[in-house]
């Protein structure tokens, strides 16, 4: 890369998301961001700005309406020439209990966590595709591994989200792009805010950091932090019977 | 790996435990979460020691989340920042442009709003003043929902009471900070011994003019009949840019009992001494930070306290009682058996801070931690307390977990002019602690 690296973010103002943006502004990246909030993306450019991101575009969009996606993607190519790194980030942790009974919400964590994050990264695959080059960065979950009675809504998204982008990691391949998927544990974030920390839990700035390196040494699968690829791997291969028991 | 996961909401001494909930905040244009009947207190980095930032059964406003920067004009080094920034993010971008802040505390790792709160000094006090002083402006949010822009020409009667105002008087969330150009990220250290009061007032008389950091060192076990075992360092900043010091580690957990027994404190304070005489009369160059902020290579270190924590006491007498003061302090320490690591002398300059709360005077300040021994530990502090008050001095809130109502209103006799600009939906133990009884 010549020039600044062009990085794009959709849901750029969680926190996750942030965390990696800091990173790369400090070495003068150009950033396309895209958020629902016209304040709080703007605080979060005007901090890129001072940390030395050589230039931020900020797009206000509903990122739940899947028509507005596609072009969003088109507008971050022309804002930045070249995508270098692609970054889908938005999502919320529904609630579970509400999404038992209730199919609108159901409906709504679905579109949030899977439909709009596939629209977004089927759209930007094409562009990273014709470019023939570029980092394309899903964010999954640990949540996604396995379904389990407690957050499974949101764990089928994450989860719909992994297949879709072991997919593209195929698809490719062949020209030329990355595609990391990132699965984080527990994250420190506003999502979050409402759980007891503990041990197991981490900073989104270290978060950031994972992922910046995952992205830069071509990762397919990360998790954040590392230690979730052998909890889950042990989870996954508990039987079901003994799963169903377990209060997860 | 977790250790910025946030942490629980104590003080950093940790002695006095209380339960509080907090609600993150995130974004500078959010309103502050409804008042009453839990009262709000903001938290930044909970790097103060007592119950300054603890709320019983109210709501901290956790400021971590409000980190970004909002301008640096690199030309003039003014740099403003929302309030829940630490001073390292600040220096990790300041420094290599050439810029520092004019005034650090012990630590990097408090936020703006705290430095602000707590009106917070260094080793440079009598060249810089307090922290305070180098704050242009910022906003106050209240929980009416009004937004105040206050400085020295706007609102100035808000920037005074919120400049220490220990948080009280609303949530700051910006802040814009008069950074100062500096040759590099060295400091020239110069160490010598000191053996008492008196050689420590004629180290300050000769330094205090010619090195913009002063600090003495002393180990308080060796005191007797006004001598004791110390150190004077003083250092000029100084030209090169070394790599950030990298920490030595965490302590991981809080070990089931303290560690830091008297016989450790004996043995690190002799260590200690005899590691700097090695030093004694040669200037050094080492990096700022190292000489800033020693105990920040060791993240969580309060944790060595153990279970049962430490408090601190720091007072400031003022320059005439100085010497008097401070020996009838050192001389009750010794006759208690209680003891402490890292003794610390500093002479506050004349400087102004336009806080109305602020602690510093000019005279002296000394500040000594004490392992949380129960009420062996808080009767030697009432008696310490007594004789900052005979001598016409004051104890530093952000350090403070015992002082009483008498020992607040002595010290700060115009303490009553903040009662005006107190946010109704704000409160704090110490505040209810300092003020019961004295008919706010």
């Amino acid at each position: 890369m010549a020039s600044a690296p062009g990085i794009a973010i959709f849901g750029a103002t969680s926190a996750i998301a942030e965390a990696v943006a800091r990173i790369y502004a400090v070495e003068g990246a150009r950033f396309f961001l895209a958020a629902r909030n016209a304040q709080h993306i703007e605080a979060i450019a005007e901090d890129l700005r001072v940390r030395g991101a050589s230039s931020v575009h900020v797009a206000v969009a509903d990122l739940g309406n899947v028509e507005a996606c596609a072009p969003l993607c088109e507008a971050a190519r022309e804002a930045l020439g070249a995508i270098d790194v692609a970054l889908v980030a938005h999502g919320s942790l529904p609630d579970q209990a509400r999404c038992e009974h209730d199919s609108a919400s159901l409906c709504d964590a679905l579109a949030v966590n899977l439909t709009s994050h596939a629209v977004l990264l089927m759209a930007l695959a094409a562009i990273l595709e014709s470019q023939g080059r570029g980092s394309l960065v899903a964010i999954g979950s640990a949540a996604g591994d396995r379904g389990k009675r407690r957050n499974y809504v949101y764990g089928a998204a994450k989860g719909g989200i992994a297949v879709l982008a072991e997919g593209l990691m195929g698809r490719l391949a062949r020209a030329g792009v990355c595609v990391t998927l990132v699965k984080p544990g527990f994250v420190d974030t506003p999502m979050t805010a409402s759980f007891r920390k503990g041990l197991l839990w981490i900073s989104a700035e270290r978060a950031g950091h994972t992922i910046v390196r995952a992205v830069r040494n071509g990762k397919s699968t990360v998790y954040v932090p590392w230690f979730w690829r052998w909890i889950m791997r042990v989870l996954r291969v508990v039987p079901q019977r003994a799963f169903a028991r377990l209060d997860l | 790996m977790w250790g910025n996961a946030q942490p629980e909401l104590q003080s950093w001494g940790r002695c006095r435990r209380v339960t509080q909930r907090g609600v993150e905040q995130h974004w500078r244009d959010a309103i502050l979460p409804s008042g009453p009947p839990r009262s709000l207190l903001p938290y930044g980095q909970g790097r103060s020691y007592g119950d300054v930032a603890q709320n019983s059964g109210g709501t901290l406003l956790c400021t971590r989340g409000l980190d970004r920067f909002i301008a640096f004009d690199e030309a003039r080094g003014v740099l403003r920042a929302e309030a829940g920034t630490r001073l390292s993010d600040v220096l990790a971008l300041a420094a290599p442009r050439g810029w520092y802040l004019p005034v650090v505390p012990g630590t990097q790792f408090v936020s703006v709003g705290g430095a602000i709160a707590n009106d917070v000094h260094g080793k440079n006090h009598h060249r810089r003043g307090t922290f305070g002083r180098h704050v242009l402006r910022f906003e106050l949010l209240r929980t009416d929902g009004t937004r105040i822009v206050c400085s020295a020409t706007e609102h100035r009667a808000w920037f005074e009471a919120t400049i220490g105002g220990l948080g009280l008087t609303g949530l700051v969330t910006w802040a814009e900070l008069a950074l100062e150009r500096v040759p590099g990220t060295n400091v020239d250290i110069e160490t010598l011994p000191c053996t008492s009061y008196a050689e420590f007032a004629s180290l300050c008389d000769a330094s205090d003019a010619t090195h913009t950091y002063t600090v003495a060192w002393f180990d308080c076990f060796s005191y007797r009949d006004g001598r004791f075992r110390g150190l004077f360092t003083r250092a000029n900043h100084a030209a090169g840019s070394p790599r950030p010091s990298s920490p030595l580690g965490t302590v991981p957990f809080t070990p089931p009992f303290g560690l830091v027994r008297p016989a450790a404190m004996r043995a690190f304070n002799l260590a200690y001494f005899k590691s700097g005489m090695r030093r004694a009369h040669k200037v050094e160059t080492v990096p700022l930070d190292r000489f800033l902020y020693p105990l920040d290579r060791v993240d969580r270190w309060n944790r060595l306290y153990g279970p049962h924590g430490f408090l601190q006491l720091q007072c400031a007498i003022p320059g005439a009682r100085a010497q008097d003061g401070i020996d009838a302090l050192l001389e009750s320490i010794a006759a208690s058996g209680q003891g402490s690591l890292l003794a610390v002398l500093k002479r506050f300059g004349a400087q102004p801070s336009p806080g109305i709360l602020s602690f510093p005077l000019e005279g002296t300040t000394l500040a000594l931690d004490f392992p949380c021994a129960g009420d062996a530990t808080f009767r030697l502090f009432e008696r310490l307390h007594a004789i900052v008050r005979e001598h016409g001095g004051r104890v530093y809130p952000a350090k403070d977990t015992c002082m009483s109502p008498a020992d607040f209103e002595a010290g700060y006799p115009d303490w009553r002019r903040i009662l005006p600009f107190l946010d109704p939906g704000f409160g704090s133990d110490l505040w209810r602690r300092v003020t019961s009884g004295l008919g706010a």
